[in-house]
């Protein structure tokens, strides 16, 4: 046997049928039937429906149907987390519309083109209402309200009790208002159903453009009132999904409703420019941030108000303020006491969803601007800062002032890597000759430390491997990849631990009738749930075929070890069981008992399919089982960025990044370094570039691509990415996520570095995304003067709403906020 | 994503064009690299009922020297004019800028003509055109005629072609002195927030022309005649937003632009006094 596969950059096996044009998605499926939906949407924030004619629509040629929401009676949902019960969403609008995009009705028809057209006929009487657009504007008293019941936007919220004074000693306290801004996800497919009515197995079949299968059945069940062993679930590929494909949305629920009443297949594929107000946003927090510091630099306690914004509905993303960046806002630094108060408010834009990061990003970027700010102050170095605060390596659980357990950490190294790899003494020389110069390029330098949640809340998941008589090995796992590499992942596990070869490997998700149950792919957890149940499954199945293939060679059990094409006795290569034979053994003879089948730490047989078991007469050579870790993990890194900014336009050049991600143990590299790549891109593009906005009647003004400033290659340096590895305790892999680490750590880096190359001038702060036309504004401001020269034109404190202080002290944060995502 | 209804035609000559013009009328849409007029269709932002197809008229598809003049026929492609030796030779400032537009699969589909018909103040070429002081040929029921480039663009995306005339021909002077186009956008692939080209003239004078600084594009005309007043680049350049109003947008305000305009017409005439381009 060669040396072992984990470790090694091991090309994706998924590349050639996506390379060659051979991915299959929702919108490339075919039934014979198929009807094709559209939406008529809202084009007003916030309105009263009083009249929708369909008479017109409904006799347009090739329409099948046209539905209201009186047609379908489909009763409000929560598509994934319920944020508030009260505020759940009638897939097609009811009484009134909450934001534009809204969906008020829905044609199906023949065709794409058809339907279209019709949608174009229905005449939706509106009645206008003042919409509540900004989440500040929206706690304000007076507000428009989007649920009157409730008679207030606050949907959620929490105070800490006031505890000890938490500047008790501080020499310095710094304060600022931060907005952590909205942001659109696009992924490169947007939203996709195909729902499939009756066949000889299921009431119906849905294929979805979704991370989380399972949850999906689980909710169109609860829903519409199904039973979920009836209905059959199906991601095809999945191009992107960054989080906001995790449940279910109004679209989807109408689709299938459609499906069941025509008796006939129906699709929908949302179209970019529905993508852009349809699909949830992500981010949406205003945080008040106050932070004491001793004479020596250290942290003496933190005051976080945060406002978040739930969008209309009361989308689950508000919760992430509650939950993630709550459970994170003492970050990687020793920070004595933290009060930690949240509001959560809907408002008449499009719902708030989860996107990569999804919490964490916001509490990481929070405390990094909180620690340049504070350095800038205090006339510290940053890095020295930092480092002044960082909280001991740790190889025991760690449990912070927010009562967040972390399982290792060691956040120096990173930083130190970091550090050394961007040559920070060199790049603080050429800042300071470019500023003597007056150069028209002057540099920006950045740093930012934090540590994330991954694999959190429903830890477990389901994973199964059987070993064929042709020789091959099939896996079939719960997590549903779509772009991750967890094929090429799973598969250097089997091949790992059996000695079959990857290519001999088949590798089965994101379909409930072929594995039966799962969590999905979210929240970077796949790896460490997912890959560890993969590989405790391969384990039982070698425990199993070393039975076999002691009785086959009249051995000892403890004596066969994995050779070259199947099993054999150590030392003696020529008497060698191949895995074809074993499988054939088993099945025909059954496998000898193994002890239980290995009900291992962590590890739950989930017992189903699994052959085996003293006479039970022959069965696959299999093992399914449930792998629980029991917590999340921690990972952590330090990010180091470059920029230049053009003093005559604001214009921004990210020149260099460096990112020191620890994920734990790595599988493989390529993997790794993929995930950072995407994850810098995205988190960059939230400090330089992206952000949804909304005028003040609640318009989307950036609701396509060419307003919508998503970066391409073009814009964005190339990468330098290292890796330290600090194992978990948590799983047999040592692996922690590594999906959303670049987006976590490089927002702040990026932000940083632009204020940095500003800081010269009093710049001590700018909004993101830091636009040319911010920073210019910063410059201008600066050159001006006055207490608004710090934060580009504004005040870097002003005074938190009124809201927060009629929130409910609990101290404690919902069920609710507890997530995966 | 989908266009409204609409009938299509394809011409098979200048003249088959011109007399499906003249028959549909108001209705008719000429269609060429489709990069403006198809996605307004696929929002249904337009809604022509006849498109007539004029992208296959290969005869209109060349870069000519004329005497002291360059000839490019409407339907080149931004690719074929960025790579033409002719216009790299004698008018290099349209060769540059011509691949600076949207991105490759842009550039490979789109064509001048279109982008100069369309008259958006925030296309690139038609300022380049602005400031070769060029001539717009167009053909019609009464023959062919030229306009100016000065009196082509008459309001928002509103040009001097009539809607029975075909846009066929864009006639620019060779220039053999420096040139500069500074174009300011947040990505490369996206129309200029802000640009500006500048360019020394056979006679002397410097022209400057104005991407997405109004209604139309334009020429920077206080910023011209200071500088044939004998001003300073910086200080001609501190003119360049006089007596304009630039529209205000997700991606600057009015006053950034103009701001913007000062700071590019500057690097603009300093690029052509050094002898760039």
């Amino acid at each position: 046997m060669p040396g072992s596969l984990l470790g090694n950059s091991v090309r994706r096996v998924e590349d050639p049928r996506f390379l060659t044009g051979q991915g299959s998605y929702v919108g490339n499926l075919h039934f014979d039937g198929l009807a094709v939906a559209a939406f008529v949407r809202s084009p007003f924030a916030h309105a009263r429906i009083d009249g929708i004619d369909v008479g017109e629509a409904r006799k347009a040629p090739g329409v099948v149907a046209v539905y209201t929401a009186e047609d379908l009676e489909l009763a409000p949902f929560h598509g994934f987390m319920v944020l508030n019960p009260a505020c759940g969403r009638p897939p097609l609008a009811t009484g009134k519309v909450r934001f534009v995009g809204d969906v008020v009705a829905m044609v199906v028809a023949e065709t794409e083109a058809a339907a279209v057209d019709a949608a174009e006929l229905v005449v939706v009487d509106y009645d206008p209402l003042e919409p509540a657009v900004d989440t500040e504007a929206a706690v304000a008293d007076g507000a428009p309200l989007q649920f009157e019941e409730l008679g207030t936007n606050v949907v959620m919220g929490m105070a800490d009790p006031p505890g000890p004074d938490l500047f008790a000693g501080a020499t310095t306290v710094v304060r600022a208002k931060l907005e952590n801004q909205r942001v659109a996800v696009v992924p490169m497919e947007g939203d996709a159903v195909l729902a499939v009515p009756g066949d000889d197995r299921y009431d119906l079949t849905v294929y979805v453009s979704t991370q989380m299968p399972h949850g999906v059945a689980r909710t169109v069940a609860d829903t519409l009132g199904l039973d979920v062993g009836r209905l059959r679930v199906v991601a095809p590929d999945v191009g992107g999904g960054f989080g906001a494909k995790a449940g279910v949305g109004a679209e989807h629920l109408a689709v299938i409703a459609a499906a069941r009443r025509l008796g006939r297949p129906v699709r929908w594929v949302q179209t970019r420019s529905e993508n852009m107000v349809g699909m949830p946003h992500g981010r949406g927090q205003v945080q008040w941030v106050e932070m004491g510091f001793d004479a020596d630099g250290r942290i003496t306690g933190m005051h976080c108000r945060v406002l978040a914004d739930a969008g209309a509905y009361a989308g689950f993303g508000g919760i992430l303020a509650v939950g993630p960046t709550r459970m994170m806002a003492q970050g990687v630094y020793a920070i004595p006491a933290i009060r930690y108060d949240v509001a959560v408010a809907v408002t008449n834009t499009t719902p708030m969803g989860a996107f990569r990061g999804a919490g964490r990003p916001e509490a990481a970027e929070m405390l990094e601007r909180m620690m340049d700010i504070a350095a800038d102050e205090m006339g510290t170095d940053p890095v020295e800062l930092r480092r002044r605060n960082l909280l001991p390596a740790f190889t025991e659980p760690y449990t912070t002032v927010m009562g967040t357990t972390y399982d290792t950490g060691d956040y120096a190294r990173p930083l130190d890597e970091a550090i050394r790899l961007a040559g920070i003494e060199e790049l603080r020389a050429e800042q300071a000759s470019r500023r003597t110069r007056g150069d028209r390029w002057q540099l920006g330098i950045g740093v930012s430390v934090y540590v994330e949640i991954t694999g959190g809340a429903g830890t477990g998941e389901f994973g199964a491997v059987e070993v064929h008589r042709d020789g091959s090995a099939t896996i079939r796992v719960g997590t549903s990849a779509h772009g991750q590499g967890h094929a090429t992942a799973f598969s250097m596990i089997v091949a790992d631990t059996l000695g079959i070869p990857m290519e001999r490997i088949r590798f089965v998700q994101s379909d409930t009738a072929a594995v039966p149950r799962g969590g999905g792919t979210g929240g970077s957890r796949s790896l460490q749930t997912g890959g560890s149940a993969v590989l405790r499954a391969a384990e039982q199945v070698l425990e199993k075929a070393r039975a076999l293939t002691a009785a086959e060679l009249e051995a000892s059990p403890e004596d066969i070890v994995v050779q070259d094409g199947g099993l054999g006795v150590a030392g003696v290569p020529s008497r060698v069981v191949s895995w074809g034979e074993l499988a054939a053994i088993a099945e025909d003879r059954g496998v000898p008992n193994v002890g239980g089948g290995g009900k291992d730490a962590g590890g739950k047989n989930a017992g189903g399919k699994d052959a085996g078991g003293e006479g039970a007469g022959g069965g696959p050579l299999a093992a399914e089982l449930d792998f629980d870790q029991g917590g999340a993990t921690y990972p952590f890194g330090a990010h180091v960025s470059v920029v230049e900014v053009d003093m005559e336009t604001g214009q921004v050049r990210p020149v260099r990044h460096i990112a020191v991600d620890d994920c734990g143990r790595i599988l493989n590299p390529l993997l790794v370094t993929g995930q950072q790549h995407g994850g810098i891109a995205q988190g960059m593009a939230q400090a330089l570039w992206e952000e949804m906005c909304y005028d003040a009647d609640g318009n989307p003004i950036t609701a396509s691509l060419a307003e919508y400033a998503m970066p391409s290659a073009a814009e964005v340096p190339f990468y330098e990415t290292a890796n330290t590895e600090t194992p978990t305790f948590r799983n047999p892999l040592g692996a922690k996520g590594i999906g959303e680490s670049g987006t976590i750590g490089s927002t702040p880096a990026v932000h940083n570095a632009v204020v940095d190359a500003l800081s010269h001038l009093g710049v001590r702060h700018v909004a993101m995304p830091c636009t040319p036309e911010r920073v210019w504004r910063a410059m201008v401001a600066a050159r001006q003067g006055g207490p608004e020269a710090a934060a580009g034109g504004r005040l870097l404190w002003s005074d938190p709403p009124a809201a927060f202080d009629r929130l409910p002290v609990t101290g404690q944060a919902p069920a609710a906020a507890d997530v995966d995502i | 994503m989908i266009p409204a209804t609409f009938d299509y035609r394809r011409a098979d000559s200048v003249a088959d064009a011109l007399a499906l013009l003249h028959e549909y009328g108001d209705e008719a849409k000429l269609l060429a690299g489709g990069h403006s007029l198809l996605p307004l269709m696929k929002l249904r932002l337009a809604t022509p009922q006849m498109l007539v197809d004029v992208g296959r008229l290969g005869q209109l598809s060349y870069v000519r020297q004329e005497g002291d003049e360059v000839a490019i026929g409407a339907l080149t492609r931004h690719r074929d004019l960025e790579v033409s030796e002719v216009a790299r030779h004698s008018v290099p400032v349209l060769a540059h800028v011509a691949g600076q537009v949207g991105d490759p699969q842009v550039r490979h589909r789109g064509t001048i003509g279109g982008s100069i018909a369309h008259g958006d103040p925030a296309s690139d070429l038609p300022a380049v055109v602005l400031a070769l002081g060029g001539t717009l040929v167009v053909d019609g029921p009464g023959g062919r005629r030229e306009i100016p480039s000065t009196e082509f663009f008459t309001g928002f995306l509103e040009t001097a072609v009539r809607p029975d005339e075909m846009l066929v021909e864009i006639r620019v002077a060779s220039t053999a002195g420096g040139w500069s186009f500074q174009k300011f956008n947040r990505r490369a692939q996206d129309w200029a927030i802000v640009g500006a080209v500048a360019v020394a003239a056979a006679d002397g004078a410097t022209r400057v022309s104005l991407v997405h600084m109004g209604a139309t594009p334009l020429r920077a005309a206080a910023t011209e005649s200071a500088l044939a007043g004998g001003a300073t680049p910086a200080e001609a350049a501190a003119v360049a937003a006089e007596g304009l109003e630039p529209p205000s947008d997700a991606n600057a305000s009015r006053e950034y632009r103009r701001h913007l305009a000062e700071v590019l017409v500057r690097r603009a005439l300093e690029d052509v006094s050094l002898g760039h381009g």
